[in-house]
């Protein structure tokens, strides 16, 4: 079971290390991982995806390390999860004008075109990035990559409202 | 202002800790930090393997409840010391390893005696450190001190490049500590508080069950009181042995795969379990299917991580176990000590039915319980035991009455064979006027016995009481029970080292005590010689095995007694 764990760490060396390697005892493993720059910048935020039956004992591992300054495991109907992918899609024949079209559906956009191919930059949620791609694979994909999953929890009182 | 060298910050912030005592060995890559050591307050003392130094400084540790310290060298150094820190941080003690590195523009080149030592000890230690900017060692070193000695304690290394050691910087006291992830909890939350001890009012057949933690927190004096106020048997785990009187007459012993009858068989049969200061180890539970199945639990520890991890509490207590029991104190005032005839008078009884036993014929084979007795009855108890890995370990535990805190050193979750002769040192050098006695096996003697050159030359008169079966008993124990006794790779020989003369041939005293008449006089010989270490072989008989004893991964339900019950 995928699980996602939104954790804030001290801006430091070797944290992303600590972190990875108490995972893997575990022989967890790590189905995406994206770290950056917070609005603090002495704190790192890391959102982990992670394969593993549960992650109970794992997030209090966690919170051991020194430089880990808070965990939260996010439940994907209450958070907003966000991921980019560069998708090269061949164009050979009389495939352009379809594959462009459903770059168009999908808010994907053109930022490499070469002879035979184009290289789309598609973002959104991890479902409307997978149905991008799974829809131009029949067209013959020759390059994939993905960000891995940022994700932040919503803002509960703002649900309360629209709730009403 | 004026400037000093890494090196030299080093030591002086050692010194600002109060650091008396270091226990270590030089090489190249630390070379400039021994250069200010040799002007300094601290003593060193020359370990002859970097292991030793480590479990040195573990013994200190013990013995005295501060920060025990050690300093090695890069590469083989830093692996050398990864059993001491592993060890550390299985048995929560706090010890601060400071290793060199080659220099930071030959880091991660193949250098010579490069080790990543902070990679390799990333899982062996609580945090560590690597330093790159000189600056930066006031507040490591203080970082790493508070680090070590505060919530779960623990070894914390700090890794020095040599050119870190070499460059100069301004010294400045370390800043605040600004460690916004490190944030141990002390108070147990008063709800929770309250809720212990109504369920303790209520409960028929509660159990305290209490660890390495009461030590740690200092907690024995009020882990008294509490267990009298609200009336309830004591048992201690082999961490915790020391943290309860162990002639009072609510303690029953130590739990589990060698538990007593009494200690183990209360567990399983008690409505309530207050866990103080433990962790649920696999060798006190067995099978945790079948461990306390009628039982409510408390549990409180000061690591969450330990809470819930094997059993879930039906209350959980995070907080300082010393700080939790005196809330608990409070919270219950001065109501009356329950009435428990019923279930006291039973436990009773399992603790005067079923003793640990053992049989000494007085023309037969030594036995290695009968030689443990006696040690506890011609040093009145008062000494220091430290203990190797293995069955002299249990029988130790088992025969031994610990009164008090911190006169109990060994090796409980790393299972650390070699711990014994460096920690006995460790412990002397903390406590240099008490009597330290060392029950060791051959075995667990042989991996670090070269330490006996260090307390002769240092000057650390330890007492060692070798019970010599000629085999790794332990090993031999399940082989006889479970593998057809096919002693495959388990016998070392009982003449195979003439001990008492390895002994003198590093300073010691050396005697050698084969029957039973000998073990009282040579045990009086070796009390009235306190200006060199004194070994005492006892031959021992490889037959006699440690009981009770519950198989691994067996119900505690099931324990056997002894060898009428195998057959």
């Amino acid at each position: 079971m995928k699980h996602t764990l939104s954790v804030l760490v001290e801006n430091k060396a070797g944290v992303l290390a600590r972190v990875s390697s108490l995972l893997a005892r575990r022989g967890f493993n790590i189905h995406s991982l994206a770290v950056g720059p917070t609005a603090d910048e002495r704190i790192s935020g890391m959102t982990i995806v992670v394969d593993a039956p549960e992650l109970e004992q794992v997030k209090k591992q966690l919170h051991k390390l020194v430089n880990v300054v808070k965990i939260t495991e996010l439940d994907p109907q209450s958070a907003v999860e966000r991921e980019i992918a560069l998708v090269r899609v061949s164009t050979e024949g009389s495939k352009r004008s379809d594959v462009l079209e459903m770059a168009t559906l999908f808010d994907a956009t053109a930022v490499d075109v070469g002879v035979s191919t184009i290289l789309f930059l598609v973002a959104g949620s991890p479902d409307k990035v997978n149905d991008f791609v799974e829809l131009v694979r029949p067209y013959g994909i020759t390059d994939l990559i993905k960000s891995g999953r940022v994700a932040l929890a919503r803002d509960q009182k703002n649900r309360k409202l629209r709730a009403t | 202002m004026s400037t000093i060298s890494g090196a030299q910050a080093v030591i002086k912030a050692l010194e600002r800790e109060g650091v008396e005592i270091v226990f270590g060995v030089p090489g190249g890559a630390i070379l400039p930090a021994y250069d200010p050591l040799f002007d300094s307050s601290i003593r060193h003392v020359l370990a002859r393997h970097e292991q030793g130094a480590g479990h040195m400084a573990e013994g200190y540790a013990w013995a005295t409840g501060r920060v025990g310290v050690c300093i090695v060298t890069s590469g083989p150094a830093a692996t050398n010391l990864v059993t001491p820190l592993a060890n550390a941080l299985i048995d929560s003690i706090p010890i601060v390893a400071i290793t060199g590195q080659v220099a930071t523009t030959s880091v991660g080149n193949d250098a010579f005696q490069e080790a990543y030592t902070t990679g390799i000890t990333m899982n062996a230690t609580k945090h560590n450190y690597f330093v790159t900017d000189p600056n930066d060692i006031p507040d490591v070193i203080h970082e790493a001190f508070h680090i070590a000695a505060t919530g779960r304690p623990g070894p914390v290394l700090v890794d020095l490049p040599k050119d870190i050691l070499n460059a100069h910087l301004e010294w400045h006291e370390p800043a605040k500590l600004d460690l916004p992830g490190y944030k141990p909890t002390v108070d147990g939350h008063p709800r929770r508080i309250q809720e212990a001890i109504d369920l303790i009012g209520t409960s028929q057949r509660p159990v305290v069950y209490a660890g390495g933690g009461i030590i740690k927190a200092g907690a024995a004096d009020n882990l008294r009181k509490l267990a009298e106020q609200i009336n309830a048997p004591v048992v201690t785990t082999l961490m915790g042995l020391g943290g309860f009187p162990g002639d009072h007459e609510l303690f029953l012993g130590m739990p589990g795969m060698h538990g007593t009858f009494a200690a183990t068989t209360a567990i399983q049969k008690a409505d309530l379990l207050i866990g103080l200061g433990v962790r649920f180890d696999d060798r006190v539970t067995g099978n945790p299917d079948f461990f306390a199945p009628h039982a409510s639990v408390i549990h409180v520890d000061v690591d969450p991580a330990e809470i819930g991890k094997v059993r879930q509490p039906e209350i959980p207590i995070v907080g300082d176990v010393g700080r939790v029991i005196e809330q608990m104190l409070a919270t219950w005032g001065d109501r009356p000590a329950p009435d428990r005839t019923e279930w006291l008078e039973k436990v009773t009884r399992w603790r005067t039915d079923h003793p640990v036993h053992f049989d000494q014929q007085p023309d037969g084979p030594l036995k290695p319980q009968f030689v443990i007795e006696e040690l506890y009855k011609r040093t009145g108890g008062d000494a220091i035991v430290v203990s190797g890995v293995g069955q002299h370990q249990m029988w130790t535990a088992l025969h031994w009455k610990f009164s008090k805190p911190r006169e109990w050193i060994n090796s409980g979750g790393l299972g650390t064979m070699g711990f014994g002769v460096p920690a006995a040192i460790g412990a002397k050098a903390g406590q240099p006027d008490r009597t330290i006695f060392l029950i060791d096996g051959d075995g667990s003697f042989q991996m670090t016995h070269q330490e006996l050159a260090t307390a002769s030359e240092e000057g650390f008169p330890i007492k060692i009481a070798l019970l010599n079966n000629g085999v790794h008993g332990m090993v031999r124990q399940w082989q006889t029970l479970f593998y057809g006794k096919r002693y495959s790779g388990s016998v070392l020989g009982r003449d195979s080292v003439n001990y008492p003369m390895l002994a003198e041939a590093m300073g010691c005293v050396g005697i050698r005590v084969e029957t039973p008449e000998e073990v009282g006089p040579a045990i009086e010989k070796a009390l009235s010689i306190n200006d060199r270490p004194v070994l005492i072989e006892f031959v021992v008989d490889p037959e006699e095995m440690v009981f009770p004893m519950v198989p691994a991964g067996g119900s505690n339900d099931q324990i056997i007694l002894g060898l009428e019950d195998l057959t």
